[in-house]
């Protein structure tokens, strides 16, 4: 599939800044989908508010642009009604870990059959820079001027608590591996989760030295860990900072019933 | 699968379990609610396998969600609640009306605010149903008086919801609710669905102007749909800065609702022509419809859709009586508006019977107040 064939040139052109990290996730997602051959018109998108959540609306394909926190409720409904839909949800550190919580965990615990793209750019972007649940301890925003005193969430490690079928993490410096694990999500059946910790160099590097996007890729390279090797005492903190690590890599790949398979639902599609 | 005609004796919610099966309804998401509860109950029983969906989510919000998302993979969704869970659902019936989503709420009202009276009867949502989301626009709701009403508008619910893409709403209550009684099922049924994207059939959902309610289009067939909560076009391209493109879509979706009204509305007319009438609806018009029945000095115009406001039978009634009484089981929600349109309609003397604490207003406490005001 050619990449315009894919995207909706005619929404263009799109709300995100320069130096963005959504471009990147976009084409690893686009390459992922259109190397599995994929059909685009079974595919619907949903996304809920924020940055991340826009992405649905620039693919060409059904997409369901939702209200906040609630795109995993509405991707549920939206699968169960229509089985043989494939449902794809693109979703923030914000919409997802904040305001949607509880429906993570409980979406990760139902095992519908979706793949969930989460863009963890550590901070409220599109409302211009405050502390969100993944910003790192003692990080600058516009809501933490003395510094962040709160720790950030672990998105990840709770989708694996949870539940998930398949749970990954990498960073937008690892486009092979992310393109790769985007892969294996899309392809298993139950709840899929990819988290990506993205740079938002307008409005969370340049509060934090890191105005230049490419200085926050190398932050990632350098701060990123397999979680295999991650030192314990930072597991246990579930911390990301710079004197600390990014835990990357396949968290677990499973295969517990998916609930669908298990109401039978699939019969009537 | 829908109900077979015939006779049954059951509990008000039960009634709008059958209502909602023989609608059409294929996928339920609900949460544990008092007084409603039973119609989740009742739908996890029957949608099942082939015949749907049902589901207990995490909270009321993740059930209109849900609800919501199901709708657009082209299902009749529906949820039930009650107060509590109906003020967490508002953001998503706000989404429902802006991406014009066909979903029916089932509210089965108790006493508030907050957690209130669990199992006593309330008419305290009326005025949340309308105004409960952020913004201007429209929906539809009906307030059942009866275990019949529980299934009859149900169905009504649906069809009005399919027909108007609009988010419908059974303003019940704890009596009506657990009321048991008679329930007649008739052999034949009006059952509507949506006009779909690229469809041509002769439903009554298809004579609706396409400049009115756009065709729908399910998502999986190659439509390319794109809904979204913000302000859009016609061809859903977010425009939020756009004035003309934020003032035709929410007009539209007002006009869609209230140039619709005779279509919509629905009421039950008792001794017309009476010197006093009484106006209520749900089970506070059950008093005064006692009332009614044995006393030929009043009469009753008890109101069964709410919302849109039936303005035209109140105004009908208003010009030709003396005095109106407007009972409501809240402390006057429906009164300031029912007021203006009886005294625009030339009526001078509009009385007010509010009872809250559980309970509708009994026949004795209606002709008390009637013989306050001169009528009895």
């Amino acid at each position: 599939m050619q990449i315009f064939e894919f995207y909706r040139k005619d929404r263009w052109p799109h709300v995100f800044c320069p130096g963005c990290g959504n471009g990147t996730v976009m084409n690893c997602f686009y390459r992922a989908f259109s190397e599995l051959d994929l059909p685009l018109d079974g595919t619907a998108f949903v996304g809920g508010i924020g940055c991340s959540s826009r992405i649905p609306l620039y693919i060409n394909s059904d997409a369901l642009h939702t209200t906040h926190g609630r795109a995993i409720p509405f991707a549920t409904g939206l699968k169960l009604s229509k089985p043989e839909l494939k449902v794809v949800v693109f979703t923030g550190d914000g919409d997802l870990g904040a305001i949607g919580g509880n429906h993570f965990i409980n979406g990760c615990r139902r095992n519908v059959d979706m793949t969930v793209i989460c863009i963890n750019n550590n901070i409220y972007g599109m409302t211009g820079g405050q502390a969100s649940i993944t910003t790192p301890h003692d990080f600058q925003s516009t809501t933490t001027p003395y510094g962040n005193k709160e720790y950030p969430f672990d998105l990840a490690e709770i989708a694996v608590a949870a539940g998930a079928n398949y749970v990954a993490r990498w960073t937008t410096r690892h486009v092979h591996e992310l393109t790769k694990s985007m892969k294996s999500a899309l392809q298993k059946k139950g709840f899929t989760f990819v988290e990506i910790v993205s740079q938002c160099p307008t409005n969370f590097g340049r509060r934090n030295k890191m105005a230049d996007p490419a200085q926050m890729l190398d932050w990632f390279k350098a701060s990123s860990v397999k979680r295999d090797k991650a030192l314990a005492s930072a597991i246990d903190h579930v911390d990301l900072n710079l004197a600390g690590q990014i835990t990357v890599g396949e968290f677990v790949d499973r295969d517990r019933e998916c609930y669908e398979e298990l109401i039978g639902v699939e019969k009537h599609g | 699968m829908k109900t077979p005609a015939g006779e049954y004796f059951l509990q008000g919610n039960d009634a709008c379990v059958e209502g909602a099966m023989t609608a059409g309804l294929r996928f339920f998401a609900g949460y544990p609610i008092t007084p409603s509860t039973e119609i989740a109950e009742g739908l996890a029983h029957r949608l099942r396998g082939k015949d749907g969906v049902f589901l207990q989510m995490e909270d009321e919000i993740a059930c209109i969600s849900a609800v919501i998302g199901a709708s657009w993979g082209g299902a009749k969704a529906m949820t039930a609640t009650s107060g509590p869970g109906f003020s967490l659902m508002q953001e998503a019936i706000g989404y429902a009306a802006m991406s014009e989503t066909p979903v029916v709420v089932v509210n089965v009202m108790r006493g508030g605010p907050s957690t209130g009276q669990p199992t006593r009867a309330s008419q305290g949502d009326v005025m949340q149903t309308k105004w409960g989301s952020h913004g201007d626009y429209q929906v539809i709701a009906f307030a059942p008086a009866s275990v019949q009403e529980m299934f009859d508008l149900t169905v009504d619910c649906f069809n009005y919801s399919e027909k108007y893409r609009v988010p419908a709403f059974l303003l019940s209550d704890a009596e009506v609710g657990h009321m048991r009684g008679l329930l007649k099922i008739p052999e034949k049924i009006k059952i509507v669905d949506r006009k779909e994207k690229g469809m041509k059939r002769t439903d009554e959902a298809y004579d609706v102007p396409d400049d009115l309610v756009h065709p729908f289009p399910i998502f999986g067939k190659g439509h390319k749909a794109m809904v979204t909560g913000m302000t859009h076009t016609d061809t859903s391209k977010i425009e939020p800065e756009d004035v003309k493109v934020h003032q035709d879509l929410v007009k539209r979706l007002s006009e869609k609702v209230l140039r619709n009204r005779k279509d919509i509305n629905k009421w039950e007319l008792m001794c017309p022509g009476s010197k006093t009438m009484i106006v209520s609806y749900g089970s506070a018009a059950l008093g005064g419809k006692e009332v009614a029945a044995t006393d030929s000095r009043v009469g009753l115009l008890r109101l069964k859709s709410i919302w849109p406001l039936p303005e035209e039978p109140i105004a009908e009634i208003a010009s030709q009586c003396e005095q109106i009484l407007v009972c409501e089981m809240n402390l006057g929600q429906l009164y300031p508006s029912i007021k203006r349109i009886a005294l625009e309609a030339g009526c001078r003397k509009i009385e007010f019977l509010s009872k809250i604490g559980g309970e509708p207003p009994t026949p004795g406490e209606v002709r008390h107040k009637l013989r306050g005001m001169g009528a009895i």
